[in-house]
């Protein structure tokens, strides 16, 4: 019955792009540097490890995807 | 023994003063604080001087005339209930004159009153009674051939209470509970002399009018004039047990009165800090659910969810359900499994699924319902005060001066903590009323009720909040309204100026967002200057704050404003959130979220790890665990296949119900511990069956972070409390638990969690209850959070930017959809359904106003289809002016109805909480039910089949 339904709800990979996008956007105003860092952080705390290895594929497989803010703490993750 | 109710003192406790006065009475010295009756002061010294209009639920009336004293050096009688204490006052309370005086009265009293006591439902408790014998009624001179009011039919149309005429004594008791306890107003006294009868609003039934059923009135009744249609039913009770109500957030204790193992009443319990001697609807008279035919009494298991249920032992479904979690970790990993905990269970039972998951499934995939409502809480109080709490305890509304109500409607969802602030709200004793801000889309009660009115109702367009809040700071920082001595002390001065700064642009001034927010900029200035000067102001929200994607946000704007202002650690100020369910205070306390142990700790703190690992005796994951809506999009992706889904039904609450079953119908093993076959259990393998509060010890922790006990007044019907059955899961899975009572696991709970050290069961049971910290810091537990620093150490000012959400509306979905809840339902309403609640709600109805109805040609009652990006559902449209042009509401009680299916997967940006309270829509008239409500409906009757087993032989 669900699949019979012609909703547009996000896959997981465009609402993991669009959570970390939103998480660079609220922290935007932080400034740039301090902004990176807190979306960096933000995302080790609270999402689970294969969320975090999904995220850090994706920046790789949909360059531009991110905004510049999500894609440098993504970097910052891969880096870890 | 037998029963007794609760020592009633006549009046209210005097104001506190802090003076005493000496006197005495009947020869016997008392001193007792100044203000206090010469009745409160006799009961309290252990006498009790006859009345009948006076209770201490509500202010003193002198009308009955039977609590007459003799005062030394004063002529005549007067009325012990309105005659205060004075130093030197020698009182007598027994004399000739008094005997004979009181007699007579009572005489006149009982002339007009039926004599059926023997048949009577008060019987043997009946103050009417009781007080004939007191003054030693031995006569009736005036016969029975005069006027009178008996023989009057009785309005039975309330479903919980009846109300006789003939035995009422027009003592308005229930008249001033109505006024001053609940604040409704909805009784009368009409007509005059011996033909003054009690109205409910203008001579409706009970049910018809503005009655809201607390049953205040009925508890204040001195005769069986209002009494419980249970009562009438069963008899009178022969105990009582006090307990904590398993419904709201406020936390209200009750003494169940109780006849056997059958619950005969709850009355509200006037040592309660939370209620003081208050109920709602809810608390008070629906219970009925607990022994409601639909209850499922034995486990059940089935290999899918397309066959039926199959009944089995206790021990088998133990068994399956400790091998299918260990089969899909072998198969699938650690990681695919997790559990989540509920808010409605016990803090004990919390604690033990999330120690099933951690210590047991080895990961940290453990979530609970606080994650789709106050999840921004969490998050936003911590990283501004350090805290994830509400800073005040209940009592503190009555310091307040100014109240403000953000995106809740505690009339309805609150109702008993709505009467305590409507009572601060009302002018009482030439004191003032506090005066009150309402920021709400919807015009809520609050904002114009008897004798209250908001000075300003801000009614924002939904999802606008942080550019509000924003605006308001703004007003605060260029008007320079903030408290400089305050932020320099307790907060950070440069943090404070970047935020100044921030908020102090041109572009985030009232002005400038009026067209956003469709707020008028002159309201939200005299608004935001009223909260900052007008005295001790306090902010109490709910999810109308927190269910949005700036939920996390808007938590850390308000606490911004309350810094800036310096209304933060003392009572009457604060910041308060209005926490949904009865438990998920505790729920979040108790370590029920992915990343953190009970006591809100990273499970990346390596040393904090260590003392579970110590206790536990295993290795835990330093990694956090997926959030409820994580798991069900790592179910539909293939890698999470199984959940242990404890008193929640994610199916209707959660948000997008398309995807929610999708995920559960992806899952290979999902188990569901419920009182009933939940519409979430219609995705199950495994039924296990619940208990409710009224059959298990435990505690539960409020809104005030107050930890109180749940008592186990009858037997579970189940066989086990949920405690129980957790660990019997456990023990299956290897974990040799081996608790035999709660009061084991709160030590536990002591043991490992810093402000929750000095919590035990003997405290408890001494104190009544504790808010926490309660520790070596704070033994006493801790009324008011913040009060000489922040927990954190200084209080954080966080940027707040305004982000819109991307829930937008546009020419297909031209209306925004905003949800919540009604007085007499709960949530999904799988209690309260199977109550008579349903007399006052059968169906949840989309509020639509006048404009937009008739631009659609939708009249009263038509049902309209309500569309959205996420689905599509229909129900019968309610015209009216509370909701703004532009903007729809609906209540989400009903499975028929399931109004998630129209809300979206869009979800707040720090937690994952959802965007219940936008969703863009279109609203249109409809033939009826969708072809989603349809499938549904026989999908849920396919799966809650169950396999009739055939009578052995």
């Amino acid at each position: 019955m669900a699949g019979a339904h012609d909703s547009d709800v996000m896959s997981t990979a465009d609402r993991l792009v669009h959570m970390a996008n939103q998480i660079a956007r609220n922290l935007e105003a932080e400034g740039d540097a301090r902004a990176v860092e807190m979306t960096a952080d933000h995302i080790r705390q609270f999402w689970d490890p294969l969320m975090r290895q999904r995220i850090v594929q994706l920046a790789l497989d949909r360059p531009g995807a991110l905004s510049p803010i999500a894609a440098a703490a993504i970097e910052r993750i891969a880096a870890a | 023994m037998g029963f007794t109710r609760e020592t009633d003192h006549g009046t209210p406790p005097a104001l506190v003063t802090g003076r005493n006065v000496t006197l005495t009475i009947d020869g016997e010295q008392v001193t007792l604080p100044e203000g206090t009756s010469i009745m409160r002061a006799a009961s309290l010294s252990g006498g009790s001087i006859p009345k009948l209009c006076a209770t201490d639920n509500v202010e003193s009336f002198g009308s009955c005339r039977l609590c007459l004293v003799e005062v030394e050096g004063r002529a005549g009688y007067p009325a012990s209930c309105t005659t205060p204490v004075a130093e030197g006052m020698v009182v007598r309370t027994q004399t000739e004159r008094l005997k004979q005086l009181r007699r007579g009265v009572m005489e006149l009293y009982i002339s007009d009153h039926p004599l059926d006591c023997l048949t009577c439902a008060a019987n043997g408790d009946c103050e009417l009674q009781d007080q004939a014998g007191a003054v030693g009624l031995r006569d009736v001179r005036y016969g029975y051939d005069g006027a009178t009011n008996m023989g009057q039919p009785k309005d039975q149309s309330n479903p919980y209470f009846d109300f006789d005429p003939s035995k009422c004594i027009v003592c308005s008791r229930c008249v001033r509970a109505c006024d001053e306890v609940q604040g409704t107003f909805a009784l009368t006294i009409e007509g005059m002399g011996f033909n003054s009868k009690i109205a409910a609003s203008q001579n409706d039934s009970f049910l018809a009018s503005d009655c809201v059923s607390c049953g205040a009135c009925v508890q204040a009744c001195p005769t069986a004039s209002l009494i419980e249609k249970k009562v009438v039913e069963t008899g009178t009770p022969d105990r009582a047990v006090v307990t904590t109500c398993a419904y709201c957030g406020v936390g209200c204790t009750f003494r169940a009165e109780m006849r056997g193992q059958e619950l005969v009443r709850m009355v509200p319990w006037k040592d309660g800090k939370a209620n003081r001697g208050h109920s709602c609807v809810k608390g008070r008279f629906a219970w009925g659910y607990a022994q409601h035919q639909e209850r499922i009494l034995s486990p059940m298991i089935r290999a899918s969810v397309s066959e039926p249920w199959r009944e089995v032992s206790w021990d088998e479904a133990i068994a399956h359900t400790a091998s299918e979690f260990r089969r899909i970790q072998d198969k699938y990993g650690r990681l695919a499994v997790g559990g989540i905990t509920s808010s409605r269970c016990t803090n004990e039972e919390t604690f033990l699924v999330q120690k099933l998951i951690r210590q047991g499934f080895g990961n940290n995939n453990v979530d609970t319902c606080a994650r789709v409502c106050h999840s921004p809480t969490g998050y936003g109080l911590k990283t501004t005060f350090g805290t994830s709490a509400g800073t005040q305890d209940f009592d503190s509304v009555e310091q307040a001066d100014v109240i403000l109500v953000i995106g809740a409607n505690p009339t309805d969802a609150h109702p008993v903590f709505g009467s305590r602030m409507k009572q601060r709200l009302r002018p009482k004793n030439g004191k003032a009323g506090a005066k009150l801000i309402v920021i709400d889309p919807r015009r809520i009660d609050l904002v114009k009720s008897p004798h209250i009115a908001a000075e300003h109702h801000l009614p924002l367009r939904p999802g606008t909040n942080v550019a509000l809040l924003t605006a308001m700071a703004h007003v605060v920082a260029t008007e320079k309204l903030y408290d400089e001595a305050f932020i320099r002390t307790r907060c950070d001065w440069d943090e404070f100026q970047d935020w100044a700064d921030f908020v102090s642009e041109a572009s985030r001034s009232p002005e400038a967002i009026e067209p956003l927010t469709g707020v008028r900029a002159a309201d939200l200035r005299a608004a935001a200057r009223l909260y900052a000067t007008g005295g001790n102001a306090a902010i109490y929200y709910g999810l109308g704050v927190t269910e949005h994607s700036q939920g996390s946000s808007t938590v850390m704007a308000i606490a911004n404003l309350a810094m800036a202002t310096g209304n933060i650690g003392r009572e009457g100020v604060g910041v308060n959130p209005l926490r949904g369910q009865n438990n998920v205070q505790g729920a979040c306390d108790m370590g029920s979220f992915p990343h953190e142990f009970s006591g809100y700790r990273h499970v990346s703190d390596a040393a904090v790890r260590e003392t579970f690992e110590a206790a536990w005796g295993v290795t835990l994951d330093s990694e956090p665990g997926l959030r409820i809506p994580n798991m069900l999009d790592a179910a539909t992706d293939g890698s999470f296949k199984g959940l242990f889904i404890q008193g929640e039904d994610i199916l209707q609450s959660d948000p997008n119900t398309h995807h929610v079953a999708a995920g559960l119908a992806a899952m290979e093993c999902v188990v569901v511990q419920d009182l009933f076959l939940n519409e979430t259990a219609n995705y199950a393998h495994v039924f296990l069956p619940g208990s409710t509060f009224l059959e298990k010890d435990g505690t539960f922790t409020n809104a005030e972070r107050r930890i109180q006990m749940v008592r186990k007044v009858m037997a579970p019907l189940n066989g086990y409390g949920d405690w129980e059955v957790v660990q019997l899961v456990a023990n299956a899975m290897g974990l040799g638990w081996n608790y035999t009572h709660p009061s084991q696991i709160m030590d536990e709970i002591a043991a490992l969690t810093p402000t929750f050290a000095g919590v035990h069961y003997d405290r408890l049971e001494a104190e009544g209850s504790l808010q926490w910290p309660a520790n070596d810091a704070a033994p006493d537990g801790t009324p008011t959070m913040h009060i000489d620093g922040f927990v954190r150490g200084k209080g954080k000012f966080v940027v707040t930017d305004y982000v819109p959400t991307d829930e937008k509306t546009g020419p297909r979905f031209p209306l925004l959809l905003t949800t919540g809840r009604i007085l007499s339902h709960y949530n999904v309403g799988a209690q309260t359904r199977r109550t008579a609640n349903t007399a006052w709600h059968p169906e949840d109805r989309l509020e639509i106003h006048p404009l937009d109805a008739e631009n659609r040609g939708i009249k009263e009652g038509d049902w309209v289809s309500l569309k959205s990006r996420a689905g599509e559902t229909t129900l019968r449209a309610l015209i009216t002016e509370r909701v703004a042009p532009g903007v729809v509401y609906t209540t989400f009680h009903h499975p028929d109805t399931q109004a998630n299916v129209i809300t979206t997967d869009y979800s707040d940006w720090a937690t994952n909480c959802p965007e219940y309270k936008v969703t863009a829509v279109q609203v249109g008239l409809s033939n009826g039910p969708s072809d989603w409500q349809e499938d549904y409906a026989e999908q849920a009757r396919q799966s809650r089949r169950i396999m009739t087993v055939e009578a052995a032989e």
